[in-house]
């Protein structure tokens, strides 16, 4: 590989990120709004005090937690498209202790997440169990398996778990104040322990990828599978353990969620929010690479954040979030190939100025 | 039909693989095209069939410049080859295949179709069922469609590239006969390209040669083995010599009994067979007729229906791969960068993949070893290159590098496909060391000569059933031909 | 025949037809040897579309060729990316299913719910007549007797054309296509457009017909998968496809039924997981592993038979790239 001159390197992360800019506010003004005023709004609403910038936290951490278990999957050449299943399925299993157990805080947490891990791991093996024994792709194990995650959450909410005042489907009952980590303050509503535990997690994934035995099983297997076998690796399980930890992650990633996202502590429809399918995102713009994922999910997670107050500011819909990520996403792809044809067409060239 | 080739020129990257290379070819006679692996003689038959465009020099056909692009522009000015994997569409019946890339309108017509495949088949004895699907075909029998289909689109110069690799001695009859009938009668101009030189000798009427992307030169048949060799590689070759081999006492490392295999398209029945340690076993035998089934079935790759599988006098029927790894049996794969190596990971990489089993990864220690392998492997490139950029004959070098050093048996397919002769030749010697220290090979070769000359035995496989060669040092190259063509009856053998 | 069961049987083709037609639309893409992922998004992006052109325009044509283009579009990006940037196939398709289902939430806010033009039945004249067949297929909207266009008309094209051959021969192995004369990736283009074409017709059928008008969330999200589920289970085969959309929508009509039945007492919420159990169930099926076990204990003259009506082999060369020379 050839080193770039620099404002070429910048350029290739300026220009696709001003597209995105560009094509969002034709958008905008699609819509008959003002793009400017759009912008602001959205910056406004992620940094206008400690109580919205914690939102945006509150989205930053699931988030990250998200990407960097989809960075084990995408490791192993997996598409863990399942992750917000897993997700789902992390928040119900939690939900479970928070609702029935009469437990001292502390316990009672750890005990969420001890059962936050084992809820989305249970979810991510059967995605791994369809693909590696039964032929099953984990595209569509995964979709599948995220819908029954949430027909069973609407089951649950709506009839076993719904509220003693009656069938609602807007979720459960409020979680016991020992369910629930301590705040920083009332305004700041994030929790030190929580976000000690993502980092950490983070952190241990991405030594782990880097140095150990079992990150380079997985390099292995997502490369070539059948080459890897050959050399004495064990694939099925490689991809097995890959799963598992992608979806016990997602599962603490729903626990949090469920815990920081409401007003109150509560599972409610939609949980995962769609932060699985963003992680997905998240892993694609950052090709693979671990370093990359809290910087994007930082500020994907401050465009999620501002943009909820568009639908009071100005009366559009929160969506603009996903059109913006998503169109950025989709131009860094394409601009990935259009530097790979170049770079192609400068060897031919450099080739024919050897002769 | 006359064509003439002017200065071409060809390159690939830094390397010149045709260089002003003029010849010229008349119609009604059948020439070789000899050279060593690399010596572009597939590259030129390429540029003229239209598979690839070149970089300099012109074509003239029957003194009229030609310019074309295209293999099917090369087939409208008469000009058609066929490739060593027939270039055809597994999931189409043989009908399908013949009708397309003919003229016609937007229907099929079958009808006219069949009866055009069925008349050409009977001029020249092919046996082809016009509703069969290709991926039941042998290599034979989609090498016979692709003539028939390129004569019926009106070629009248064939190309062939190593048209006799992986066929049958009797298929290989059929195909000469029907090309010295198309030279004679119809004044076709016949190419074939190949290294085997008793084909070339057995076929053409004068051959041309090349070598390092250069002609050689020319020279009308007949001619001896040893003045073509000569032109080849610009000197005789000394014969391989046969190291003698003391198998008494020797252990059994491999012992198979009564086993079933069952694959896709092939049963293997009631096979029995025992290996001793440095012993060399041969398997002979077109594509799928079994010989890849049993290696796999060594190794474990592939579970028998039945009958037991006993490595180095424990039974490890049904056991999974890395059970058979862990008793140190190695296995080769055909496929270097399919079932081998990982493209994407570094050399490094997979020295580590191999040294380093422990939970974590040292990676100066795994590089240091990286250094320390490649270096006695003779593997060139360094350890943080990704092992797609190695060459061919690397690649292989690097897979030998990554066995264990001392295996009690190697199951090998094609260990030297596609590589040039002295890669071959290391690759032997390599193999011929560790059956030395004990180790028994197993290996599959589409080459026969290969096989008589580096086994102690041949297993010959045809259609799932075995014969054996009890002494490959007496087998010959022709008697090899016919038993894999499934000639078992007449043999001399067990 | 017990009129209920008619009118039943009527709904399920009714309601089958969008997915019919993506199915379709993607097997043509996927017989060329391109994945096109993006169903689920482009059916919606293309049902709001549709919707709110033939609202504006007062024509329902003019919302089914809006609709089409968008899916074409979308397609064609995929194309865009896979073929002449060399990107994964599958990440495409993947970001543009999401960007354009969010597409349709933003651009449609204000058009949710509101009342618009619709595709109403017609029955065919003469053929409505026969008895059973006519009433079931035969009294109903424009969108389906196109279906029933499609799967014939995608059937004769890749198995009884020369063209055909060589739209098959692209996706199976592209390097005998390119010896036999065609462009390979103009092909890979072509196929890809239609395809997605197809695509947003499918999204048109939902929002002038099966499920009239637009709402967020959309009424038809997973859909889309379900179809691209469809295609493997249909083999890659037109008539198989029909087979593999049909079950989903029976299935479906009959979960509907059981809910307005009084007297049983499975929650209403689980009934809507049964087509994903059921995608899960085919394609576990479908798959040659599961073949090969289930041919195995059967006795000898239904093992052929079953492992040709049950085998799925995808185009060899699907989701690959193809550089000429």
């Amino acid at each position: 590989m050839k080193t770039r001159s620099l404002p070429l390197q910048i350029g290739l992360i300026v220009v696709p990120v001003a597209l995105a800019l560009l094509l969002t506010a034709l958008l905008i003004l699609a819509v008959g709004a003002d793009p400017l005023a759009v912008f602001q709004t959205v910056w406004e609403g992620a940094t206008r005090d400690s109580r919205s910038f914690g939102q945006v936290v509150n989205f930053w951490m699931p988030l990250t937690l998200v990407g960097v278990g989809l960075i084990v999957t995408f490791t192993a050449g997996l598409w863990n498209i399942g992750v917000e299943g897993q997700m789902v399925m992390g928040a119900v299993f939690a939900t479970w202790a928070a609702l029935s157990l009469d437990l001292p805080q502390p316990l009672l947490v750890a005990v969420e997440i001890l059962l936050a891990l084992l809820g989305g791991g249970l979810w991510a093996a059967l995605v791994g169990v369809l693909k590696t024994r039964l032929g099953v792709h984990e595209i569509f194990g995964g979709v599948a398996l995220n819908a029954l995650a949430n027909v069973l959450l609407i089951y649950l909410i709506s009839g076993p778990w719904q509220p003693p005042e009656g069938g609602s489907v807007r979720g459960t009952p409020p979680f016991p104040d020992a369910a629930i980590p301590t705040f920083l303050s009332d305004t700041f509503k994030v929790s030190l322990v929580a976000i000690l535990i993502v980092l950490a997690a983070a952190v241990a994934v991405v030594l782990a990828l880097r140095g150990t035995r079992w990150g380079l099983e997985l390099k292995a297997t997502g490369k070539n599978a059948r080459s890897a076998l050959l050399l004495g690796v064990p694939t099925r399980r490689a991809a097995m353990s890959a799963f598992i930890v992608c979806g016990a992650l997602a599962g603490v990633a729903g626990l949090y969620r469920v815990l920081f996202t409401f007003v109150s502590a509560s599972l409610r429809p939609g949980v995962s929010g769609g932060i699985g399918f963003l992680g997905v995102l998240v892993v694609l713009l950052v090709a693979v690479r671990p370093l990359g994922v809290p910087l994007v999910t930082f500020i994907f997670a401050l465009v999620l954040g501002g943009s909820a107050r568009l639908q009071i500011a100005l009366g559009l819909d929160a969506s603009l979030a996903g059109v913006l990520q998503g169109s950025l996403v989709l131009i860094v792809l394409l601009f990935n190939g259009l530097r790979g044809r170049l770079a192609a067409r400068e060897e031919i060239t450099e080739a024919a100025a050897h002769e | 039909m006359d064509i003439e080739l002017q200065h071409i020129h060809k390159h690939f990257g830094p390397v010149h693989a045709n260089n002003d290379i003029s010849l010229s070819f008349r119609g009604g006679r059948i020439v070789g095209i000899l050279g060593e692996n690399g010596a572009g003689k597939s590259t030129l038959m390429k540029i003229l069939s239209g598979f690839q465009p070149m970089d300099g020099g012109e074509i003239r056909i029957n003194g009229a410049r030609a310019a074309y692009t295209g293999p099917q522009a090369a087939i409208r000015h008469g000009i058609g080859m066929l490739q060593q994997d027939p270039l055809d569409v597994a999931a189409f019946t043989v009908l399908e295949n013949f009708i397309y890339g003919q003229a016609g309108g937007l229907t099929l017509k079958r009808r006219e179709g069949r009866a055009r495949l069925e008349q050409i088949c009977r001029r020249f004895g092919f046996s082809l069922e016009a509703d069969t699907p290709i991926a039941q075909l042998s290599i034979g029998q989609r090498q016979q469609l692709e003539i028939v289909r390129l004569l019926s689109q009106g070629v009248k110069t064939l190309i062939l590239d190593e048209p006799t690799t992986g066929i049958s001695a009797e298929q290989k009859t059929i195909l000469f006969n029907a090309l010295r009938d198309l030279a004679a009668r119809d004044g076709m101009c016949i190419l074939l390209v190949s290294h085997k030189l008793e084909d070339v000798i057995a076929l053409c009427d004068e051959v041309a040669v090349l070598r390092g992307g250069r002609l050689v030169g020319t020279r009308d048949m007949p001619a001896t083995t040893g003045e073509l060799v000569a032109m080849m590689f610009g000197q005789e070759l000394p014969p391989q010599t046969r190291q003698p081999l003391n198998l008494e006492g020797a252990e059994t490392v491999l012992a198979l009994e009564n086993l079933t295999l069952r694959g896709k398209r092939v049963i293997v029945e009631n096979l029995s067979l025992r290996v001793r340690a440095g012993e060399i076993v041969g398997l002979a035998g077109l594509d799928g007729s079994g010989q890849e089934m049993l290696l796999r079935a060594c190794v474990g790759l592939l579970k028998p229906v039945s009958g037991r599988v006993i490595v180095g006098g424990e039974t490890l029927t049904g056991a999974p791969y890395r059970t058979f790894l862990a008793r140190v049996v190695a296995f080769g794969a055909a496929g270097r960068l399919e079932e081998g190596l990982v493209a994407g990971l570094t050399l490094t990489e997979h020295i580590a993949l191999v040294t380093e089993t422990g939970a974590l990864v040292d990676w100066s220690r795994a590089r240091c070893h990286t250094q320390e392998r490649l270096r006695q492997y003779n593997v060139r490139g360094r350890p943080e290159s990704r092992v797609e950029t190695l060459s061919g004959g690397n690649q292989q070098r690097l897979l030998m590098a990554l066995m264990p050093a001392c295996p009690l048996l190697m199951a090998l397919e094609q260990p030297t496909r596609g590589l040039d002769v002295d890669s071959a030749r290391w690759i032997w010697q390599q193999l011929l060391a560790r059956r030395a220290n004990g180790t028994a090979i197993l290996f599959s070769s589409a080459e026969l000569d290969e096989l008589t000359a580096y086994s102690d035995r041949i297993l010959v496989f045809y259609a799932g059933r075995i014969f054996e060669i009890p002494d490959a040092s007496r087998a010959s190259v022709d008697e090899l031909g016919r038993l894999i063509g499934g000639h078992f009856d007449g043999a001399a053998g067990a | 025949m017990n009129e209920e069961l008619i009118r039943t049987l009527n709904s399920i083709v009714a309601s089958a037809t969008p997915l019919v037609i993506a199915s379709i639309g993607e097997t043509i893409t996927e017989r060329a040897g391109v994945v096109n992922l993006s169903l689920d998004g482009s059916i919606i992006l293309s049902a709001m579309v549709g919707f709110v052109a033939a609202l504006a325009s007062g024509s329902p044509l003019v919302g089914v060729l809006a609709a089409m283009f968008i899916g074409a579009l979308i397609a064609l990006i995929v194309a865009f990316g896979g073929i002449t940037l060399r990107q994964d196939q599958v990440a495409v398709g993947f970001v543009l299913t999401l960007l354009a289902a969010d597409l349709a939430q933003f651009l449609g806010q204000s058009y949710s719910r509101i009342p618009g033009p619709q595709v109403l039945n017609t029955s065919l004249p003469l053929l409505e007549q026969i008895p059973v067949i006519g009433p079931v297929f035969f009294r109903q909207s424009i969108f389906v007797y196109i279906s029933y266009l499609l799967v014939f008309g995608a059937w004769y094209w890749l198995f009884r054309t020369r063209p055909g051959l060589a739209h098959r021969a692209v996706g199976e192995r592209p390097e005998t296509a390119f010896a036999r004369g065609a462009r390979v990736n103009l092909l890979r283009y072509l196929y890809t457009g239609l395809g997605g074409a197809l695509v947003g017709l499918a999204g048109a059928a939902y929002s002038l017909s099966v499920k009239a008008g637009w709402s967020t969330p959309p009424s038809m999200a997973g859909d889309g998968w379900i179809a691209l589920a469809i295609v493997i289970f249909g083999g890659w085969h037109p008539f198989r496809v029909v087979l593999g959309a049909y079950l989903f929508a029976g299935l479906r009509v009959l979960a509907n039924i059981i809910q307005r039945t009084p007297d049983v007492s499975i929650p209403v919420v689980l009934l809507n997981g049964v087509p994903w159990a059921l995608m899960i169930v085919t394609l576990l099926l479908v798959s040659g592993g599961t073949v090969e076990r289930l041919v195995r204990v059967l006795p000898r003259p239904a093992q052929k038979w079953t492992r040709n009506f049950l085998r799925s082999d995808p185009p060899a060369a699907l989701g690959t790239r193809f550089e000429p020379e």
